[in-house]
């Protein structure tokens, strides 16, 4: 068992198990990170503009297509669903098959999927644009996107899922994460969008909406992160995971507890109270089942530490994993009824978001494009690898000090409110944070593009003179990416 | 079954779902069942319409009249849903919360602490408690502010409140800089939020007037 996804590695063929019809879809891979990476780029500008509004200077003022409060929505919505969707995408077409030996359900589907997705997002950010959001927080998508979002997202599950179910016997943890993630993305989104605009009104909404907000980074970003860990660090390490008895704790403590937690974005509501603790105590629970799943990569690593500094997909993954630790740890804190008091409504939980998106989703997908971009674009190396460095260091370096800027920030903001100071003077003590989180930010935009260029450049099919340290493909394995 | 197709499709993937969706969604749903969902017609029978939108079509007749004819409850009706739209469209809720809780001080500076029974509208869906303050809680706005306050601050709120950092928002006015439809509309809602309250802070001298005594606003000379 623990060994299915270390097998892959010494089995470098793509294989044609379906007629001509080859088992990653390769192209369809390389176009879902195109797009990704382009959203990523454009969310983090429209953060930068909205941050900027923060600090009295905002760049466009008085537009109504440049509303600060629209392009905050861009942000958000363009993460969760331009850059995160995308990637996750691009890594399901690639490691399903490899996992199952089985192509996607079909090759046009795959394709119609690709276009529909990226027709869904150009129409979520005019929707946004325009004015039209819904005002669900994560789900601002306006509310004529969201049934053609929801069918998209069942596409993408009977895609994937196809193949799956023809696989006999027991599976890897990758896929667990996986099938339970297509099943949780279409029941959450379903959820969240629906049930509050149409079927509940009030409190009980206000609760479906905790759920939906949480829901969405625990149901479909984490499941699908961790399978994606499962996955390549196993085959980057060149080693299987440490306890399969504690993937199985991480896994399933994970789909018990994690569905329970959303009530604790909306704790000191109208919500009933025994349902607002037992929100704490789950979210509590996770933090415990977190330490396991962090145990066992670790281990993992153990006597491999030598591959974060040589390997830089290993350096995003585990900096990602310790980001992870940290943020379940402070969740666990904040999640309760004292913390709440100060922090609820400040600038820590914006503080905490960016850490768990970006510094641990963002960090686990940029260290796996790192690994395969250059695979499925059919190079054998990165344009510079130097480039990477400069990557990783701007990147984590930058969102260290915008965590620890926000974190700080909203400890001052919530006692000051406490004390009864005066609107306007919380707003004059948060201006230097603001200015550091813009600041933080804008490392964080410049490495990004550093690794854009990087990307660009290889995909020109150009090499900088510095000498190769690790080829992104083994030599004699150069037939493998080719589409 | 920890390890197979239908343990996790069926177990974690179904009903672990179901479950938490039984407990966290389903049985707060069943116990605010009996609050009955106002509409917004009924929340204008019930607290009548706010002096402030009055105010608006006794200052801006000729503009008032363009946009929404008599001043009445189907026109108060009209403002109200437009502004709401206004609200949830321009993310106003992303820096505004609309829900006091008990703790850290927070009654004594914005009012009342939230009820159940304030959230069962139509102007709730999708709730709008908000997750951050960046500006202030605007659940208890109602008549804390004059329309005039409100006009200056959404053109540009740093001629009013030099450290603050809302957005201004130009179209929200015509050419000659009166409030337009949209402008109207918003500050219609806003002065609107936290009408409902028995706490409710008289500026004008008087509450909420019942939709049919609201006194006919003299429109005879406009245009």
């Amino acid at each position: 068992m623990m060994n299915t996804a270390a097998g892959s590695i010494s089995d470098p063929t793509l294989g044609t198990t379906d007629g001509d019809r080859p088992l990653v879809e390769v192209k369809l891979v390389r176009w879902h990170f195109y797009m990704g990476i382009i959203f990523l780029l454009v969310s983090m500008l429209a953060g930068f503009l909205y941050s900027m509004q923060f600090l009295q200077h905002y760049p466009l003022k008085g537009m109504e297509l440049f509303s600060p409060g629209r392009w905050r929505f861009v942000h958000t919505n363009g993460v969760a669903y331009g850059f995160i969707a995308n990637i996750f995408l691009g890594m399901l077409h690639w490691v399903v098959p490899r996992l199952t030996s089985r192509p996607a359900a079909s090759r046009a589907l795959s394709y119609f999927i690709f276009f529909a997705w990226q027709a869904i997002l150009v129409a979520t950010v005019i929707g946004l644009l325009t004015g039209q959001a819904q005002a669900l927080e994560w789900g601002e998508t306006p509310t004529w996107v969201d049934p053609v979002a929801l069918l998209g997202l069942i596409l993408v599950a009977i895609n994937f899922m196809t193949p799956i179910m023809k696989v006999s016997g027991p599976l890897y943890v990758t896929m667990w994460y996986f099938m339970a993630a297509f099943v949780w993305t279409v029941l959450v989104y379903a959820m969240g969008n629906f049930l509050p605009e149409y079927h509940m009104n009030g409190v009980a909404a206000g609760a479906i909406g905790g759920l939906f907000i949480h829901d969405l980074v625990g149901l479909f970003v984490t499941p699908l992160g961790w399978g994606m860990m499962y996955y390549f660090v196993p085959i980057i390490l060149r080693k299987p995971i440490w306890s399969h008895g504690l993937s199985l704790v991480g896994f399933w403590g994970l789909a018990f507890f994690y569905p329970l937690n959303g009530i604790h974005h909306f704790l000191y509501t109208p919500i009933p109270m025994f349902l607002q603790y037992g929100a704490v105590i789950s979210t509590i629970a996770v933090e415990l089942v977190v330490t396991t799943v962090i145990v066992n990569f670790f281990m993992t690593l153990r006597g491999s530490g030598d591959m974060l500094r040589s390997s830089v997909p290993t350096r995003w993954f585990y900096t990602g994993m310790v980001f992870y630790f940290t943020t379940c740890l402070q969740c666990a804190f904040q999640t309760t009824l004292t913390f709440q008091k100060i922090i609820h409504f400040t600038d820590w939980v914006v503080g905490h978001a960016h850490l768990v998106m970006f510094g641990v989703f963002g960090f686990w997908m940029l260290g796996m494009l790192v690994y395969l971009l250059p695979r499925v674009m059919g190079r054998t190396r990165w344009y510079s690898e130097s480039l990477h460095e400069w990557h990783y260091w701007i990147t984590a370096i930058s969102m260290l000090v915008m965590f620890f800027d926000l974190t700080i920030a909203g400890l001052v903001q919530g006692y000051m409110w406490k004390e009864l100071a005066s609107w306007e003077s919380t707003l004059r003590a948060s201006t230097p944070f603001w200015l550091v989180r813009t600041i933080s930010g804008t490392g964080m935009i410049f490495a990004q593009f550093i690794f854009a260029y990087n990307v660009l450049m290889t995909w020109l099919g150009k090499t900088s003179k510095e000498p190769v340290k690790s080829p992104a493909v083994e030599p004699g394995h150069e037939g493998l990416a080719t589409a | 079954m920890l390890e197979s197709k239908s343990g996790v499709f069926f177990v974690a993937g179904l009903i672990f779902f179901g479950v938490a969706f039984i407990v966290m969604g389903a049985l707060p749903y069943t116990i605010y069942r009996g609050i009955p969902e106002e509409s917004v017609a009924d929340m204008i029978e019930k607290h009548g319409i706010v002096p402030e939108f009055v105010e608006l079509a006794e200052k801006f007749p000729t503009q008032f009249k363009e946009y929404y004819g008599e001043c009445d409850a189907e026109s108060f009706e009209a403002a109200l849903r437009r502004g709401h739209r206004i609200y949830t469209g321009e993310a106003c809720w992303h820096c505004h919360s609309q829900f006091v809780r008990p703790v850290s001080m927070e009654s004594s500076r914005w009012g009342p602490v939230a009820h159940a029974r304030e959230y069962n509208n139509e102007l709730q869906r999708p709730v709008l408690f908000g997750t951050r303050r960046v500006g202030p809680d605007l659940s208890r706005e109602a008549a804390r502010r004059s329309n005039d306050w409100h006009i200056a601050h959404f053109y540009k709120p740093v001629n009013v409140v030099p450290s603050s950092v809302m957005p201004e928002y130009p179209w929200f006015f015509d050419d000659e800089g009166y409030p337009n439809r949209d402008g109207m509309a918003i500050i219609t809602y806003v002065q609107w939020l936290g009408s409902w309250l028995e706490e409710y802070p008289y500026y004008l001298g008087e509450g909420p007037q019942g939709a049919g005594e609201v006194k006919p606003v003299d429109m005879s000379g406009v245009e």
